[in-house]
């Protein structure tokens, strides 16, 4: 279920970056600000807000126990120059 | 010369940062290319944005605004601003926990791995490579044309630094920087960098905005009140496929080599925490500022021949000497960031996966491979130099080519998402993807740098084809007029000079002169599957409103295509080894429980 609702929220935020609605509209935010931009701007918060989300929702913490493994001889050759 | 000053104090500062990382860093491959992977939460968010923004995100898009409007904000910044963190999010995390269990230092190396294939990294390399190559050249030509613009005095016909000697420093900065520092030299200098180049679309445009009589408000509401310009506070003249395909664009960002590099550097993955929350908003904080100037200077300097300079044009009208000069080396910043990771990408993958792969470290040992690293630093950054002073005039040419490398890295990402997130993907299915990308590179190049054939003979394919030619001129001047106009020449603001002294597009198929016409390339039925551009040479995918820059972007079917193929010949062939989707797909502790994996076969 959570992964259905992540899922959901990085689509819809995908969808909502085709403004169609904006496309012909000069209106100024603010009275300098055009209204496409200032969307926009906007957009890139809730991208931030959305990934904010899955940090901590759906963060892969598993991956972090990822320790050098047997068969990593380039690793261990890398470190071994001086 | 007040802002030459202080250029030059902060190239001094470049270099003295990479000496002092020389001082600290140790004869290995694993330091001097990864820093030890021991780079920290603050650094690798600084660093990582430093490699992905080159100098494009400040000249390059206030530049595209002034000639097509704030609709570039949406087009670039903000599809960056949703696709990047994400990838950064499922693919850069994903590496890497890789590369520190198995101690993988570039992507090629994962891949060979991953498909018990050295063949398949090999071509990846090549192509990795040819698709970096021209961005490196590009680096320096931007570095030595921002040098030579900003140390033009005012009333003065000449540069104080000519191109020559621009390109010059800014190669010699670069190559000091990572030929001693190596990873290590070039996140402590990104450090400084991101911060000063972050804080120069708020600082210019407080500068510009107290120099303006009126503020801006005065200045849209002009523009918005000319019908000459008010297109460029919409995304009249944008056409809808070509916003959405943009949208698939940053999937080239995690698949370029020093973005992938860089997350193999993190200390902790908790580093990339941060970093993809924080992502977009300096996405905003730089691009914001730069593309609102952008179509403010239509208003303010409203003749520029050359509108990539207009920040720069801005900044030497509305700012003072000493702060233009601070503010030019936050240009610079965003060159030299991008284009230090580039040189020592170009040099990690040849020393790892040529190099050292095919037995150089085993023969000369590990110090001498670090020797070639260095080595190899300096002969790519003379050659680079050369061909940029050499081929100034052919930027065009370059430019060209990382267009092609965006689309390239993006049709690319099926590939790695394959390898971290299919187990039944096969390299068949690799090495079918890599090459359909490549052939369409090469496919996409040699139908775009085909000189564009005279107006009668554009007009022929589709008269040909059977299609009503005057209703598809119809459909442009009336029902889709915007899309008609919509190359970068015809999109020029109308009063530039170059639009006021040829007549564009626009203005031809108003006064019904001449219609913008199609050269269809690629025809089934009534439905152009490829065109061309003529005035651009821009290819476009399923032009379903037959007009020049209508239909999809070429990246909408390489993307398509190469996920196509990648999962086409994955299910044709053998799936790899038990071993292999054991060492790959466990969790690591659960992994930990396991026998080591047999050695990656050989094909």
């Amino acid at each position: 279920m959570k992964k259905l609702l992540l899922f959901l929220l990085i689509a819809g935020i995908y969808l909502i970056h085709q403004d169609v609605w904006n496309w012909k509209n000069a209106d100024l935010v603010f009275g300098f600000l055009p209204v496409g931009l200032a969307y926009h701007a906007a957009y890139s918060i809730l991208a931030a807000i959305m990934m904010a989300i899955l940090v901590k929702f759906a963060w892969p913490a598993e991956l972090e126990q990822s320790e050098p493994h047997d068969s990593a001889p380039d690793q261990k050759k890398g470190q071994d120059g001086r | 010369m007040i802002p030459i000053i202080v250029i030059f104090l902060y190239l001094a500062v470049i270099a003295t940062i990479g000496f002092i990382a020389f001082k600290k860093g140790r004869d290995n491959t694993e330091d001097f290319f990864l820093a030890s992977r021991t780079v920290g939460s603050v650094v690798f968010f600084l660093s990582l944005f430093a490699t992905n923004m080159t100098a494009f995100a400040i000249l390059g898009s206030s530049g595209l605004a002034y000639r097509r409007g704030i609709g570039i904000y949406g087009l670039m910044a903000s599809s960056s601003c949703f696709v990047i963190p994400l990838t950064i999010f499922f693919i850069g995390t994903r590496l890497w926990a890789l590369g520190k269990r198995f101690g993988h230092q570039t992507q090629v190396q994962f891949f060979r791995d991953r498909w018990e294939c050295d063949a398949i990294g090999t071509i990846i390399f090549l192509l990795s490579a040819a698709m970096l190559v021209p961005y490196m050249i590009i680096s320096i030509m931007g570095g030595g044309t921002v040098l030579q613009e900003i140390s033009i005095s005012k009333g003065a016909e000449s540069a104080l630094i000519p191109y020559w000697l621009g390109c010059a420093i800014v190669a010699v900065v670069v190559t000091i920087n990572v030929f001693f520092g190596g990873m290590r030299g070039t996140v402590w200098v990104n450090i400084f960098q991101t911060i000063l180049f972050l804080c120069f679309g708020f600082v210019a445009v407080m500068v510009i905005s107290h120099a303006l009589p009126g503020g801006f408000g005065e200045y849209m509401h002009k523009l918005d009140s000319d019908p000459k310009t008010s297109f460029l506070l919409t995304r009249d003249r944008m056409p809808p496929a070509e916003f959405w395909s943009y949208t698939l664009i940053p999937l080239s960002s995690i698949m370029f080599p020093h973005m992938a590099i860089m997350c193999f550097s993190a200390r902790k993955m908790s580093a990339f925490r941060q970093t993809v929350v924080i992502y977009p908003i300096a996405i905003l904080l730089i691009w914001l500022p730069c593309i609102f100037l952008g179509v403010l200077g239509v208003a303010t300097l409203p003749r520029l021949s050359d509108p990539d300079g207009v920040l720069l044009r801005m900044l030497a009208e509305y700012a003072p000497a000493w702060l233009a000069g601070l503010l030019g080396a936050g240009i610079i910043s965003a060159v030299m960031g991008s284009d230090a990771h580039q040189v020592l990408a170009m040099s990690t993958m040849f020393t790892k996966d040529i190099y050292v792969h095919y037995g150089g470290r085993e023969k000369y040992g590990e110090k001498a491979a670090v020797f070639f690293a260095r080595a190899f630093i300096l002969v790519v950054t003379i050659i680079a130099y050369l061909i940029a002073l050499n081929l100034k005039e052919k930027q065009g040419i370059f430019e060209i080519a990382i267009r092609f490398a965006f689309s390239g890295f993006a049709a690319m990402a099926p590939v790695m998402i394959a390898a971290l997130f299919w187990k039944r993907s096969t390299k068949w299915g690799a090495l079918a993807s890599t090459l359909f990308v490549a052939v369409t590179l090469i496919a996409s190049g040699l139908l775009q740098g085909k000189p564009a054939p005279p107006p009668a003979t554009a007009a022929k394919p589709i008269r040909a084809a059977g299609i009503n030619n005057e209703a598809a001129d119809s459909t442009l001047a009336k029902a889709n007029p915007p899309e008609a106009n919509s190359s970068p020449e015809a999109l020029k603001p109308a009063n530039a000079p170059v639009a006021e002294s040829k007549p564009t597009m626009a203005s031809a198929a108003a006064s019904g002169a001449a219609k913008p016409k199609v050269d269809v390339v690629w025809q089934v039925g009534s439905t152009i599957i490829l065109s061309r551009n003529p005035a651009t040479g821009d290819l476009r995918f399923w032009n379903y409103n037959s007009t020049p820059a209508g239909g999809f972007m070429s990246v909408v079917p390489m993307v398509f295509g190469s996920a196509l193929c990648m999962i086409l010949f994955s299910l044709l062939t053998r799936p790899p080894s038990r071993a292999t989707i054991d060492k790959y797909f466990l969790e690591p502790t659960n992994a930990r429980n396991r026998p080591v994996p047999a050695p990656a076969t050989k094909i």
